[in-house]
């Protein structure tokens, strides 16, 4: 009875979510409630942790609750700790939700909502969530050793080191990208500025008060820095209004750019106490609190998505970026699908909190969902604006024209309807001067969540809400920007380290200086190219991000799909093999069009080819043709990066082919590095604390 | 209720580290006490961030 009871419910589940898909996926032509896609994403959610999660967990991986894990064998008190799985699991969510999965799916959604959702759905329980838990399963049975070691030891040293210049750049793009968004959000709008600006000192009120006044209590220290955060907020609108304050946070994109480099530089030479832990709180709290309080508004507001399923962008003639739906869809979409950096934190840092194998599932697969389900609602809020409104915020002043009246016509022709006045409208009733051409993602996120929790909670306060969200994206976009730069003068320090060893003291001030400017100067330039390209930088940015986080999760596909085959579990392979084929396909695809096609906006070599005959030919106006041959310069440099981006994504794909058909030959392949079984001692002791 | 509200108040507590100098006196009375002395609380405190921000600790 029990047992029938459960099939009925997983039936009626399995059909509430088949409904739901297909609702949203035969809708045409009329608004459709967001409601629909909550219902679809849990109900497939549900649906393969229940049966595919769990099947991979006792079938494939074999999951050992008997079985003790590093935090418990090799437990010291300081990172190895045994820890609940709750804890564990809020820890790496807090690690593996980025700003990733709000501005990919704000960007996916020129192609409607459609196919951004089935890939945030299908994509995550097929691929991304396999992918952690995966790899949180074999860095646990490894001592918890970080992915580039696994590459290192499993597949041999090619691998190794392909993992680890991959994080490295993809921490440089990463970094570009993001500071990109930051300082689009804030051009020429003193409100967000000045709050943006105000994070910092509040981020090292509460580092002092942590450390000198209060010594470690980190609740009461977030406290008084959540409220100086709103207060904050609050206090934009008072900068905006004053005449004489807001020239000093009215600023052009190019000088934003400079403050947001000298902060990075700061941010990485800076002690850890000081700013980077105090801003992490700071976001952790602002992050989950915000995503909870966007989850609860859309179901009480259960608001109408107005894109349309798909647009006639499909085509690649996109104004957000170029490039048709495959592959761009799911280079654009990335994290919320399919995040390679995930990998990073599942193994090395997530491992060594784990107490129990069987909790696994719970964590590597679950906190992806959650990450999926994010991801989700950042689509919601990007198409429950008019589809006009959303063109109008996201395309780019190269694309649709400088002035109101030339973006509106354009726009409209494409028959998504907006005026001049609506948008004015808009922009007063968000603090805003314009919102025509704020590309990068995080204004017309800020829209879509301003317009849903404004219908919720309270329509008067939507210039608040408004710079809630700019401040909530922004908060944690500089705490990836920080610790990345950190994370990269570590890395970089450690290479160097070989070489010359002082430099690879971690305290010696000069090899501080020197690696951290490289770092920033490697991102920077980027960004410094971005915020002077007319076409906004993101549309080349962020698929160049796509390509590289893609990559990355197809080295970590890599050894998980080498290490199935050398424990003898090849027929179970395709768990990994699948998402992995998948992966070569789509950023091989995008490399290849970005390398070769003869569009401007999709080609890297043709923008530069096309650029240079018209500075040849003096066909540019004299503000373009002054930074015309560094933006050529850049489209060369782009197009080199993309080649060895995939160079190195085949290289480890042969190298991991290389070990598996040597392997089920019977050749001699790197001996596989699981440590041995010893039977753990907390399964009967153990109390949930 | 009461119970309820406890629990979840100690969760945060422990996903935000408030408590973490308070399980690392037990652990060192458990495993340590041999060793000496325990950290002062500041000095535990800029240990503990500094480690915690070693290597990759946020994604994208």
């Amino acid at each position: 009875m029990n047992s029938l009871l459960k099939n009925t419910l997983w039936i009626i589940v399995a059909v509430l979510g088949a409904g739901a898909v297909s609702g949203i996926a035969l809708n045409r032509g009329e608004p459709i409630n967001a409601l629909w896609f909550i219902t679809a994403a849990l109900c497939i959610y549900a649906i393969g942790y229940r049966f595919y999660a769990a099947w991979i967990a006792a079938t494939v991986l074999m999951v050992d609750e008997t079985r003790a894990t590093p935090a418990e064998r090799l437990e010291n008190g300081s990172d190895f700790i045994p820890t609940n799985k709750w804890i564990v699991f809020g820890h790496h969510f807090a690690a593996i939700a980025g700003p990733g999965p709000l501005v990919g799916p704000t960007l996916a959604a020129q192609f409607g909502y459609l196919p951004g959702t089935l890939w945030l759905l299908f994509g995550a329980v097929l691929g991304g969530c396999v992918q952690d838990m995966v790899t949180l399963f074999l860095s646990t049975r490894r001592d918890a050793k970080s992915l580039g070691q696994m590459a290192r030891d499993e597949l041999g040293a090619l691998g190794g080191t392909a993992a680890l210049i991959a994080t490295f750049a993809i921490m440089i793009i990463l970094i570009a990208v993001l500071g990109l968004v930051v300082v689009n959000a804030m051009k020429h709008s003193p409100w967000a500025t000045f709050t943006v600006s105000a994070t910092i000192p509040i981020a090292m009120i509460v580092g002092v008060y942590m450390r000198y006044v209060r010594v470690g209590q980190v609740l009461e220290a977030s406290a008084l820095g959540v409220i100086l955060l709103l207060l904050a907020v609050a206090g934009g609108r008072a900068v905006d209004e004053s005449a004489t304050l807001r020239v000093l946070f009215d600023h052009e994109g190019l000088t934003l750019a400079w403050w947001v480099m000298a902060y990075g530089f700061a941010a990485a030479i800076l002690p850890v106490w000081l700013l980077l832990a105090p801003r992490d709180y700071l976001s952790t709290y602002m992050k989950l609190g915000t995503i909870t309080l966007l989850a609860v508004a859309i179901i009480l507001l259960q608001p109408e998505v107005k894109m349309p399923a798909i647009t006639q962008f499909v085509d690649g003639t996109g104004p957000i970026f170029g490039g048709k739906l495959f592959p761009f869809v799911f280079i654009t979409i990335a994290c919320g699908a399919i995040s390679g950096f995930h990998a990073l934190i599942a193994s090395g840092t997530t491992p060594k909190l784990l107490t129990n194998e069987r909790d696994i599932r719970m964590i590597g697969y679950g906190g992806m969902l959650l990450e999926s389900f994010v991801a989700m609602m950042a689509m919601i809020a990007a198409t429950v604006l008019d589809p006009g409104v959303f063109f109008a915020i996201n395309s780019s002043a190269g694309v649709v024209g400088k002035e109101a009246v030339d973006a509106v016509a354009k726009i409209s022709s494409w028959g998504y309807p907006v005026t001049v006045e609506q948008m004015q409208l808009l922009a007063q009733q968000m603090g805003e001067a314009t919102l025509f051409a704020r590309t990068g993602g995080a204004p017309s996120l800020a829209v879509g969540m301003a317009s849903i929790f404004g219908s919720a909670f309270g329509q008067g306060m939507l210039a608040l809400w408004y710079h809630f969200a700019i401040m909530f994206e922004a908060i944690f976009i500089l705490t990836t920007l920080d610790a990345g730069t950190r994370v990269g003068r570590f890395m970089l320090q450690d290479m160097l380290g070989n070489k010359w060893a002082v430099m690879g003291q971690t305290s010696w001030l000069p090899s501080v200086i020197f690696t951290s400017a490289v770092v920033v100067s490697a991102w920077g330039y980027f960004l410094y190219i971005g915020v002077i390209d007319p076409n906004g930088g993101v549309n080349i940015l962020w698929p160049l991000f796509g390509i590289a986080n893609q990559m990355l999760a197809a080295i970590a596909l890599c050894v998980a799909t080498g290490i199935l085959v050398k424990s003898d579990k090849a027929k179970y392979s395709f768990i990994t093999g699948v998402p992995l084929l998948w992966l070569i396909i789509i950023t091989s695809t995008a490399a290849w069009q970005k390398l070769t096609s003869d569009d401007v906006r999709i080609g890297f070599l043709a923008a530069a080819n096309d650029l240079s005959d018209k500075l040849a030919a003096g066909l540019l106006p004299p503000d373009k043709a002054a930074i015309a041959p560094k933006l050529i310069f850049n489209f060369q440099l782009d197009a080199v990066i993309t080649v060895f981006f995939v160079s190195l994504l085949w290289l480890i794909v042969f190298d991991m082919l290389r070990v598996c058909v040597r392997y089920l030959l019977g050749k001699s392949v790197p001996a596989l590095t699981e440590s041995p079984h010893i039977p753990s001692r907390l399964v009967e002791e153990w109390v949930r604390d | 209720m009461f119970k309820a509200i406890k629990t979840f108040w100690q969760a945060i507590r422990q996903l935000s580290g408030d408590d973490a100098y308070e399980r690392y006196l037990t652990h060192h009375a458990q495993h340590h006490s041999a060793d000496g002395d325990p950290l002062s609380k500041k000095a535990f405190f800029k240990k503990w961030q500094d480690e915690k921000w070693q290597g990759v600790k946020r994604c994208c």
